[in-house]
């Protein structure tokens, strides 16, 4: 039973177990998983007990060997990220990114719904490798059963003493504040993030600075971590460093978790290894998503969340590993995987992408606020029968405004397309602008014909519309 | 003029070399170089937010050149800028096209057309063709956001200035983002108009037609205006203005950005009272009491009025002449007159301060300080008017210094000021004991002390209340005299250019120059021929005279002692009893309607000359249009009633007098006419020197109130019944009705609802106003506007008391 609202909370559906090792996922299947008599009964708050009979120091230096790399989209190494805080600048704050909004990805969810100590216990060995004390948890508005389970979670590890003054009897002090969002997905870039928790309207903000661990929330030095970052924690600092490392590749160690969707047989979460496992592994292995659904072609998939360029058959041999899957023109990004079978009409799956993006753009800068409206007006056009062989140009060349230059996408041998490498250059403050664009550039380059065919014919001038939903 | 810093920095742009000063934006360095790089919503005195993107150029730091926006990229040592590659023209021709795809290019028959930023741009960035097909987004044209703005969400491109203005420098953080992605927009929150003081810069630094204000609507084109540069002189701040007019008729003043005064920013009082100088009410010919009716003023010919005028002063003989005010004068103007009553006249009975100033010796004596003084000083302490009132721009200045860490604002007064939401400390004090109150500061162990006695401190010093006389402000000068030497001072003083005034010699004792009466130079010996001997009355002084019948003749110099002078019964009674009052101005106002002669003047725009500032810096105005009617300049009307007096004053034009001032007015001595009229004026000529010593009375503390009254405090609104204000359309709606205010607890003891009309009893009348609670007041005290429409807080106050109670009733 749940203190806050008095109704029991299901259990949220959704994970799949597979034979890979379970670091984050290893309570998953227990009914009462989120519970603090659960972790601790299965070794909950130890690498916190720990880590607390290091120093800080030697906490940082095991989370930086283990090259933790960030799970929100960035990969960025978790320990070096740590490190950019300037030195004797008090009070820094940690802020936890639970504000995951990526179209695709539903991992965090499960993290903080089913194990919430977990990644509690993640945030005060983070805290205490940086010397920070106050934590500031910021779970998605629409997230209603992992907002009330960590809050739950919250209370639980107060009671028991793991979280406030004097943790176990230590000098260490944090607290954890918990903050829902209103629900914004720009508020998933981390620097939208900190405005939305100081109460502003959730806009980036402008970089330089570049890492909000110069000068974050409140003027102040700050750490922003994603959820399945900081769950790894607990399971680093029990086994050690070189336990994680052992499992994946030396540049991409430990486990992710990938949220698959799509036409797949059983689409869901899976915990994988890292840096070895392929796109093939996942989508096609029999313990986990067993393959296209009514053993289907695959036609296209997204390999990192709503914004990564499209991968096709011809890509589905790389592994999760970013520094292969950056030469091959996309990303892995926050862990999405999207599957678009044979049956799929391309221009109207780029479409519902694109309107997500031009949708949930903050409005701040130019590009991003007029260029993705104007792409949804143009493709919605192309996809209703109602473009030209003009427009599919007119696409590209806005684009091109957004993200000027060469954009990444995959190589297509069939046809002679070579790759082009990720990233991308933008000329607006943050992601979202070219995520609205990066469905339309791979639809457009790997499937060109289908768009072709949604234009023929119509050669006359295009239609104006006459209404718009604005 | 401080000297800029050697820098190292040396940047490329466009191939050629600059030097560049650390911490500074590339578009910065830019445009000193020479190199424009466009831009919406970059904006040089507020903070950069990198939204329109306009200004990417490509900067290379020695990773290849990349597109950044260069009003967020500082510059660093070798960086190479290229404003003018491919990949920058095609970035701002894109961003231009996504500008214009949303933007109704309703150019015909908007006001920004042919001055807009985002045509010209457009022209000179843009591309030549839209590809955009669709349906452009729709609002509702013009919505009103406050009585004064309008905004069409339509044109608007959402580049954060207004917004950012709001917010960063007026502090009224009333217009905001909403909705957002295509559907973001600016507006006010509900049932909460942009009702700033500032409203009317966000008009002018808005880069499209979106903000428009109401009383510039529609009234021209912009290749239609002629422009001059001048000087405001709604109040004493002396703000550099635009002055634009389009067939002779004033139609819209704007800001110039000078480093030294505004920083390029206007209150919105002296944005749009231009409306008054076309006022179809302005007098424009002289009137003369009408012998058979000595209720109505007839319109007559100048040579008649004049020779009356003339007769009076005659007959009445130096002693018994008094001259008020001079402050809506030029400096020219008022050395005239200044000239004219010390010469021709031979009385020293010149006030340019109504009574609600400070004496001009202790003014013109004080170490000076300058605003720029103030905004970097460890401590400004302010003592006087609420300055967001009075002095709005010097608000401004304060609290932009103070939110950006550059200076602490202290504040010691009996009520709620505008510096309160950005002031380090407010100490409340009884009325007229603010004296008493940092006496006891400075004798605390409170670190604040140390503050002051340590670092360097800059009094806005001026009078608290308008209820109490100069003798409370005079007691605290002596306490930060003699407590705090180190401070210097900037006087708070009321009306457009009273420094000018009291320093052309329109105050009793002070001679042009700021010099004893009985210390006259050489040369202004020899040019007046003679100086009245002794110091003469002040304004209070020549009422006193007056309604005693001590002073026959009262010159009203463009004041109005009825609506301005703080003891309206006193002023009422010395204007019935005088013999003859001749009055000198632009309107019929209260006292002008009592007047045996009036003449009518030129008003702001339609003449020339200089004007100081409270800082004492000189400034120009210039003319744009000609006067209504016959009205003349000040100067002239002193030339000829000398002339009609059997003399020559000996001057014949502005430029002749200025070179008479530079030659007999030892402070000004160096400042030519030469320099008045070059460039330098652009800044302004800071004139700090003075011949005239501080001497300052003992402090004295003030009677204590009886338990049974309440201590009045009034104070000055930004929109009142001043005449300006009061004659201008689009402002006078502005101005709300008296209120009295008291705390809630002094009302409940009376058993007085808030809202209740009460019976105001003082020394001097007794009337019916209105009472509301406001807990920001402090107990035993109340607060009354002192000059609203339907009646002022002068009706109450006793101009002689050290400070005035009041006790209220139900009726």
């Amino acid at each position: 039973m749940n203190e806050m609202t008095g109704t029991a909370i299901p259990h949220a559906p959704g994970f799949i177990a597979n034979k890979t090792p379970r670091i984050v996922t290893s309570r998953f299947d227990y009914e009462d998983s989120h519970t603090l008599t659960r972790y601790e009964a299965t070794g909950g708050y130890e690498g916190l007990k720990k880590a607390l009979r290091r120093t800080p120091e030697e906490v940082h230096n095991e989370v930086r060997d283990a090259t933790l790399l960030g799970r929100g989209g960035a990969g960025f190494p978790a320990g070096v990220k740590w490190g950019f805080c300037p030195p004797e600048v008090w009070p820094r704050y940690l802020v936890v990114n639970g504000d995951e909004s990526e179209p695709g990805t539903y991992k965090d969810r499960l993290l903080m719904e089913l194990d919430p100590h977990q990644l509690i216990e993640g945030c005060l060995i983070a805290c205490y490798a940086v010397g920070l004390s106050q934590c500031f948890l910021y779970v998605r508005g629409e997230m209603a059963v992992a907002q009330e389970r960590v809050a739950q979670a919250l209370n639980e590890a107060y009671a028991a003493g793991y979280i406030g003054k004097n943790i176990q009897d230590s000098d260490f002090s944090v607290d954890i504040i918990l903050h829902w969002g209103a629900g914004a997905y720009v508020v998933g870039e981390e620097t939208a993030l900190i405005e939305s928790l100081e109460g502003n309207r959730g806009m980036p903000r402008l970089k330089p600075p570049y890492f909000p661990a110069s000068i974050g929330l409140y003027g102040q030095p700050t750490i922003v971590n994603n959820v399945e970052t900081l769950s790894n924690l607990p399971w680093i600092l029990e086994h050690g460093a070189g336990a994680f490392t052992a499992i994946g590749t030396e540049s991409s160690p430990g486990t992710r978790m990938v949220a698959v969707s799509g036409h797949v047989k059983r689409p869901g979460v899976y915990e994988i290894v890292n840096g070895t496992t392929t796109f093939r592994d996942l989508l096609y292995g029999s313990d986990m998503c067993g393959g296209i659904r009514d053993d289907n072609q695959l036609k296209a998939f997204v390999p990192g969340g709503g914004s990564a360029p499209w991968f096709t058959a011809d890509q589905l041999d790389l592994p999760f590993e970013a520094s292969q899957v950056g030469p091959q023109g996309s990303m892995l990004g926050s862990g999405a995987i999207m599957v678009m079978d044979e049956t799929t009409d391309i221009p109207a799956a780029a479409l519902t992408l694109t309107k997500f993006y031009a949708h949930e753009s903050c409005g701040k800068c130019v590009p991003c606020r007029e260029g993705g409206t104007w792409l949804e007006q143009i493709l919605r056009r192309v996809v209703e029968g109602r473009g030209t062989t003009r427009d599919l140009e007119l696409l590209i060349e806005v684009g091109e405004t957004i993200c000027p230059g060469d954009f990444p996408h995959a190589a297509v041998p069939s046809k002679g397309i070579e790759a082009v490498p990720f990233p991308y250059r933008m000329t607006t403050i943050c992601f979202v602008g070219p995520s609205a664009f990066a469905p339309i550039h791979s639809a457009l380059t790997l499937f060109r014909e289908e768009f072709e065919a949604k234009v023929a014919g119509n050669d006359y001038p295009t239609m104006i519309e006459v209404a718009v939903d604005v | 003029m401080s000297e800029p810093t050697p820098s190292e920095i040396t940047v490329t742009i466009n191939g050629t070399q600059i030097d560049a000063q650390a911490g500074e934006m590339v578009i910065a360095a830019a445009d000193r170089a020479g190199v424009h790089i466009p831009r919406f919503c970059y904006h040089e005195r507020m903070s950069p937010v990198g939204m329109c993107r306009m200004c990417l150029v490509d900067i290379d730091t020695g990773r290849g050149p990349m597109l950044q926006p260069s009003c967020m990229v500082p510059v660093s040592d070798g960086m190479s800028v290229d404003t003018e590659s491919e990949d920058t023209k095609r970035a701002q021709e894109g961003i231009l096209e996504f500008l214009l795809v949303n933007h109704p290019l309703d150019c015909p028959v908007c006001d920004k057309g042919g001055e807009c930023p985002l045509q010209d741009q457009t022209m000179a960035y843009g591309p030549g063709e839209s590809r955009f097909v669709e349906e452009k987004r729709h609002y509702e044209k013009p919505i009103p956001i406050s009585d004064l703005v309008h905004l069409d969400r339509e044109r608007c491109i959402l580049c954060d200035r207004c917004t950012r203005f709001a917010d960063e420098v007026a502090g009224d953080p009333l217009i905001y983002f909403m909705e957002r992605g295509n559907a973001t927009q600016v507006l006010t929150f509900p049932d909460e108009p942009f009702s700033s003081y500032f409203s009317g810069n966000t008009v002018q630094i808005c880069p499209v037609g979106a903000l428009t204000a109401a009383p510039y609507r529609f009234k021209a084109r912009p290749w239609d205006l002629e422009q001059v540069e001048s000087t405001c002189t709604t109040c004493s701040m002396g703000c550099r203005v635009a002055v634009q007019s389009s067939r002779n008729e004033l139609v819209r003043y704007l800001g110039v950005d000078v480093e030294s005064v505004n920083h390029g920013w206007l209150c919105d009082k002296g944005r749009f009272n231009f409306e008054s100088v076309n006022s179809e009410q302005r007098l424009t010919t002289p009137l003369i009491r009408d012998i058979d009716d000595p209720r109505q003023l007839l319109g007559i010919d100048w040579g008649s009025a004049l020779a009356v005028a003339a007769e009076a002063i005659q007959q009445a003989g130096p002693e018994r002449v008094g001259i008020i005010g001079g402050s809506r004068l030029t400096n020219e103007d008022a050395y005239a007159w200044s000239k004219f009553a010390g010469s021709i006249v031979g009385t020293d009975n010149v006030d340019a301060q109504l009574g609600d100033g400070l004496p001009a010796e202790v003014v013109l004596a004080l170490p000076p300080a300058t605003i720029a003084d103030a905004c970097s000083a460890d401590t400004v302490l302010v003592v006087g008017p609420d300055i967001k009132e009075e002095l709005a721009i010097l608000h401004l200045r304060l609290r932009g210094a103070a939110t950006k860490g550059q200076t602490n604002v202290v504040e010691i007064g009996p009520n709620p000021t505008g510096c309160e939401p950005y002031a380090q400390r407010s100490i409340r004090c009884a009325p007229g004991e603010t004296a008493k109150a940092l006496s006891e500061l400075l004798a605390s162990d409170d670190p604040l002390a140390g503050q002051l006695g340590e670092g360097s401190v800059v009094v806005v010093f001026g009078r608290a209340s308008m209820a109490e006389s100069a003798d409370p402000a005079l007691s605290l000068a002596a306490v930060i005299r003699t407590e705090l030497p180190h401070a210097t001072f900037l006087p708070a003083l009321r009306r457009g250019n009273v420094r000018g005034a009291l320093d052309m010699g329109l105050a009793p004792g002070i001679l042009p120059g700021r010099t004893d009466i009985r210390q006259p130079s050489q040369a202004l010996l020899e040019t007046w021929g003679a100086v009245p001997a002794a110091k003469g009355l002040d304004t209070t002084g020549m009422l006193h005279a007056a309604a005693s019948g001590d002073l026959d003749t009262l010159i009203l110099l463009g004041a109005d002692p009825l609506s301005d002078f703080p003891d309206r019964n006193l002023a009422a009674e010395a204007i019935q009893k005088a013999k003859t009052v001749i009055a000198i101005d632009n309107f019929v106002t209260d006292s002008v309607a009592q007047a045996d002669v009036a003449l009518p003047a030129t008003a702001y725009g339609e003449q020339g000359g200089t004007t100081t500032n409270i800082e004492g810096r000189i400034s120009r105005l210039t003319q744009k249009i000609t006067p209504p009617g016959s009205a003349r300049d000040d100067w002239m009307i002193a030339t000829e009633l000398a002339w009609r007096l059997g003399s020559d004053l000996g001057l014949s034009s502005k430029q002749e007098i200025w070179r008479e001032i530079e030659r007999v007015a030892p402070s000004h001595a160096g400042v030519t006419l030469e320099r008045v009229e070059s460039s330098e004026a652009h800044e302004g000529i800071l004139v700090q020197e003075t011949s005239l010593e501080l001497n300052l009375p003992a402090p004295e503390t003030p009677p204590v109130a009886d338990g049974y009254g309440l201590r009045l405090v009034s104070g000055r609104k930004l929109w009142d019944a001043a005449t300006a204000t009061a004659h201008s359309p689009s402002l006078q709606p502005l101005a709300a009705a008296p209120a009295l205010k008291v705390h809630p607890n002094d009302l409940q003891r009376l058993g007085i609802s808030s809202g209740d009309d009460v019976r105001v009893i003082s020394t001097r009348s007794t009337e019916t106003i209105t009472a509301i609670a406001d807990e920001n007041i402090q107990r035993g005290t109340a607060m009354l506007p002192f000059n609203q429409p339907g009646g002022g807080a002068n009706r109450f106050i006793d101009a002689d008391a050290a400070v005035n109670d009041i006790r209220i009733e139900t009726l």
